[in-house]
Formats: structure tokens, C-alpha cells, sequence
């Protein structure tokens, strides 16, 4: 597992190396930030919280991490790096892991430069830091399980505009099963159990809890596990 | 050094490389022949373990490919076709990162491979640029000293001085000759005098099956007086 480190920082400083780090930067932060003033009424709403904040970001990754998640694979098939890397002495698993959690710990990076949010709650009212602090772990946890099935897609592919359309279809259909106007439009032909199953199966249903501050076992295992999963299936399409 | 023993490897119901054994031991170059999608390639990429042989399998000083790929790869230098390399990093970046996947993690230990490879290759004089911004005969050195870099006992080069000037073909073969003397060196090549002066050894590949496997003096004794592409031509005419 030691052949982690050194796929790892070549693929995170490799975001620095090229404009995609600063141009996803700036988009993120723009956006987020965006959508929670103009969107979500921040100001308006006259809370000390971040929760007009996190309450966009299951649709907000639903196209910048696909974007991010794209090339993790695709890129290395259609310049023959794969070649390279694979005949270099490591497991598919150490270099899935690697190309993993940079791209993850990027995307942290992302969303914790959101910080002067924090700050102007802070200095504008008495927030509850408990629930920020519950608020950002949920956002990366949902942004790794995201990640993971870019980075699946992205291994189907040489194309790096087939495997973002496939990312942002998966995707799509894990933030529908749990919104609230789909659960509600499908709550008039199926039973309350049926639709709570399917809600059970989304970003969102997971993602809410965390916005409110509860740190719920149930909802950390959902992205643990889809992103372990997800991983254990990219290591397979990689190794056929 | 390396024992090929067998090696099929199917496209669907195509047939790319059809029973495929030979030895090469040290002190040889092996020169592999034959025409554009003869199985060269394929056979290559086998043997270092980016692809899974469809049937039999491969030896490199004791280790099976098929079995412990990655204990193959410790011991082999692969230079692919093309010489693929992460464009966006720099030459002293990109093999830096070659040291430490090949187990170089201390600093001084990893700069002086990273120079010792730099001086063979005759890249010092652009260490410290993108490889992306290199003409194509650079980006080949590049690869080169990819595969240089660990000294393995084992070189396998595809097409190693494809899309290099005269000169620098030259170089490159008394490199490869400079170095063969303590290592098994497999090279394949579609440039026929390169054989003449390079290699202790051929194996001509048509249609994924080998139809000759002898020095290149033998090779000349088949047909007295003739130019070696005429016997090329007529080992591997069933191509057409």
C-alpha cells in the first residue's frame, strides 16, 4: 500500500500543474458562494448558519465533480499513460486509491476555501459551530461518493465527454430518488414505505441530516460504503 | 532471463498472438520483426504484464507474470510505444516520480538516480522543462530514461528509436549496446539494418505466429546473397 504516496502526489500536484486547479477553484467558490446569496437568501433568512449554503451543494456537484472526476481515468487511456503506470511495480488497487484521494482531497480543499462564510456567521451572530463543522464533513463525505462514480465512469472510457455525460447521468439519478418534488409525485402511486426505499438510495436523503447538524451513523456508512463500492467496481472495469 | 512459454492473447474471435515462445538470456538483444500488427506490440505489453495473455505466460528471472505481475514489474524497464510520459510535468518531475513508484523515497538517493538517468540519456539540458513542450525525439529519451532509471536486469523497448534522426538512432544503439552486456534486451523494430547492427538475435512475427527465430547471420543464410528485406518480404508475405 506504500505505492499510494507517490500516485497520490503526482495526481493532486498534477491539478496545480495545469489550469484545471484555479479555473475549478474560482467556479466552485463563485458558484457555491452564489447560490447561497442570491439563491438562498442568506442574508435574508437572517441566520447565523450555513445551511443556505450547503442546502445547493447535492446539485452543485452534480457538474463540477463529474468535471473533476472525468479525467481521472480517461485521460491516462487516451494519452497511453496507462501503459506506463501500469507496468510501474503496483496493484490497480494501490493506483485507483491513489488517483482517488487526490482528486478527493481536492475537492475538500474546495469546499473548505469556503471558509470566510464560516467567518462572516461568526462575526455577524452566534452560530452553532457544531453544526458547520457537521455540515462540511457531510459535504465531503457526499463529495467522495460523488467522486467515486466519476471515477468509475471515467474508467469505461478513452472520451473524457462520454464519461462526464455518464457521470452526470448516474449521478442525476442519485439525487432524484430523494427529492422531495420526485418523492412527492411518486408518493401518489406507490405505498410511504416503497418511496422512503427509494429515498433511502440518495444523496439527498443522506445529505439533509448533516446540513442540520445530526451526525448519523447510517448516513456516513451510505457514502462510505457507495464509494467503496464504486471503487471495488473501477479496480474490476480497469482490470477485465 | 525471460522465458515465453505459449503466449495467446484473443481479441474476440480475432486472434492476435498465436502460441508465442522463446528465451532470451543475459547478454542478448532480441530483435522482434514484423509487419505493422504482427502481434509485436501485443507480445511486449504480455510480457511486462499490462495485458493478460489469453493462454500461457511469461517468466522474467523466475518470476511468473501471470502469477505475481507486479514482482515482474520490479525487475523490467519498458519503454511503450510512443513513449507516452504526463505531459504537464517536467522531465526531472516526471522521472522523479518513476524513482519513487521504483522504491527511491530518500531524497539524495532519488536525485541521484533521477541525474544518473538524465547523463545517459543526454537530457540534462532540459531538465527542467515540460515534457509536453519536447520535440518528438526528446519525448523518446524521455521514455527511455523512464525505463533506465531503476537499472533492471530486464529492457524490454518498443520501437525504441522510432521517430529519431539519424543521429540520435545512433545513439541510441550504442546505448543499448553499452548496456546489453549485463542485461536481456528485447527491442522490436520494423527497421531491418537495425537488426544488422544491434542484435545477437531475431524472431520474425507474421500474423500473430513466430516463422523465424535465429541470429541474424542464419537469417542470412537462408537466401545467399539476397538483402535481408527480400527475406522478410518472404517470411511474411502470407501477410498479404
Amino acid at each position: 500500500m506504500s505505492q499510494i504516496t507517490p500516485v497520490f502526489k503526482r495526481e493532486f500536484l498534477g491539478y496545480f500543474r495545469s489550469p484545471v486547479a484555479y479555473v475549478f477553484l474560482v467556479v466552485f467558490l463563485v458558484a457555491s458562494v452564489g447560490l447561497a446569496f442570491f439563491v438562498g437568501q442568506f442574508f435574508r433568512a437572517n441566520q447565523a448558519s450555513l445551511e443556505s449554503y450547503f442546502v445547493f451543494h447535492p446539485w452543485l456537484f452534480l457538474f463540477l465533480i463529474p468535471a473533476v472526476g472525468m479525467r481521472l481515468w480517461s485521460e491516462e487511456k487516451r494519452s497511453g499513460t496507462i501503459e506506463l503506470l501500469f507496468t510501474l511495480p503496483l496493484t490497480t488497487l494501490e493506483a485507483v486509491l491513489g488517483k482517488f484521494l487526490a482528486a478527493w482531497t481536492f475537492l475538500a480543499l474546495a469546499i473548505l476555501l469556503s471558509f470566510p462564510m464560516a467567518i462572516t456567521v461568526g462575526y455577524l451572530g452566534q452560530p452553532d459551530w457544531g453544526v458547520i463543522a457537521s455540515g462540511y464533513l457531510g459535504s465531503i463525505l457526499m463529495a467522495g461518493a460523488y467522486l467515486g462514480v466519476c471515477s468509475l465512469t471515467s474508467a469505461l472510457t478513452k472520451n473524457q465527454v462520454v464519461s462526464f455525460v455518464l457521470s452526470v447521468l448516474a449521478c442525476l439519478v442519485l439525487v432524484f430518488l430523494g427529492w422531495s418534488v420526485f418523492n412527492s409525485a411518486l408518493s401518489a402511486v406507490l405505498p410511504v414505505w416503497a418511496v422512503d426505499l427509494v429515498a433511502n438510495f440518495s444523496f439527498v436523503t443522506h445529505f439533509d441530516s448533516f446540513t442540520k447538524g445530526i451526525i448519523d451513523p447510517k448516513d456516513v456508512a451510505f457514502f462510505l460504503s457507495l464509494t467503496g463500492f464504486t471503487l471495488f467496481l473501477n479496480v474490476v472495469a480497469l482490470e477485465r | 532471463m525471460i522465458e515465453v512459454k505459449g503466449l495467446v492473447k484473443n481479441y474476440g474471435s480475432k486472434r492476435a498472438v498465436d502460441n508465442v515462445s522463446f528465451t532470451v538470456n543475459r547478454g542478448d538483444i532480441l530483435g522482434f520483426l514484423g509487419p505493422n500488427g504482427a502481434g509485436k506490440s501485443t507480445t511486449m505489453k504480455m510480457l511486462t504484464g499490462f495485458l493478460r495473455p489469453t493462454a500461457g505466460t511469461a517468466l522474467v528471472n523466475g518470476h511468473d507474470v501471470t502469477r505475481d505481475p507486479v514482482a515482474v514489474k520490479r525487475q523490467l524497464g519498458y519503454l511503450p510505444e510512443s513513449a507516452p510520459a504526463y505531459g504537464e510535468m517536467t522531465v526531472a518531475e516526471f522521472l522523479a516520480f518513476i524513482a519513487e513508484t521504483r522504491g527511491y523515497r530518500a531524497r539524495s538517493e532519488k536525485l541521484a538516480r533521477v541525474n544518473r538517468a538524465l547523463d545517459l540519456t543526454q537530457l540534462q539540458s532540459v531538465r527542467t522543462q515540460t515534457i509536453e513542450t519536447l520535440s518528438k525525439g526528446y519525448k523518446q529519451r524521455v521514455g527511455f530514461a523512464q525505463a533506465l532509471l531503476h537499472d533492471p536486469a530486464v529492457l524490454v523497448l518498443d520501437e525504441p528509436t522510432d521517430g529519431l534522426d539519424p543521429n540520435q538512432k545512433n545513439e541510441v544503439r550504442t546505448l543499448i549496446k553499452k548496456m546489453a552486456a549485463e542485461k536481456a534486451v528485447v527491442l522490436s523494430t520494423h527497421i531491418l539494418e537495425e537488426v544488422e547492427a544491434l542484435c545477437t538475435r531475431v524472431i520474425i512475427i507474421s500474423q500473430g505466429k513466430v516463422v523465424a527465430d535465429e541470429t541474424p547471420e542464419a537469417l542470412h543464410a537462408r537466401q545467399p546473397g539476397a538483402r535481408l528485406d527480400s527475406i522478410f518480404r518472404s517470411l511474411t508475405q502470407s501477410d498479404r
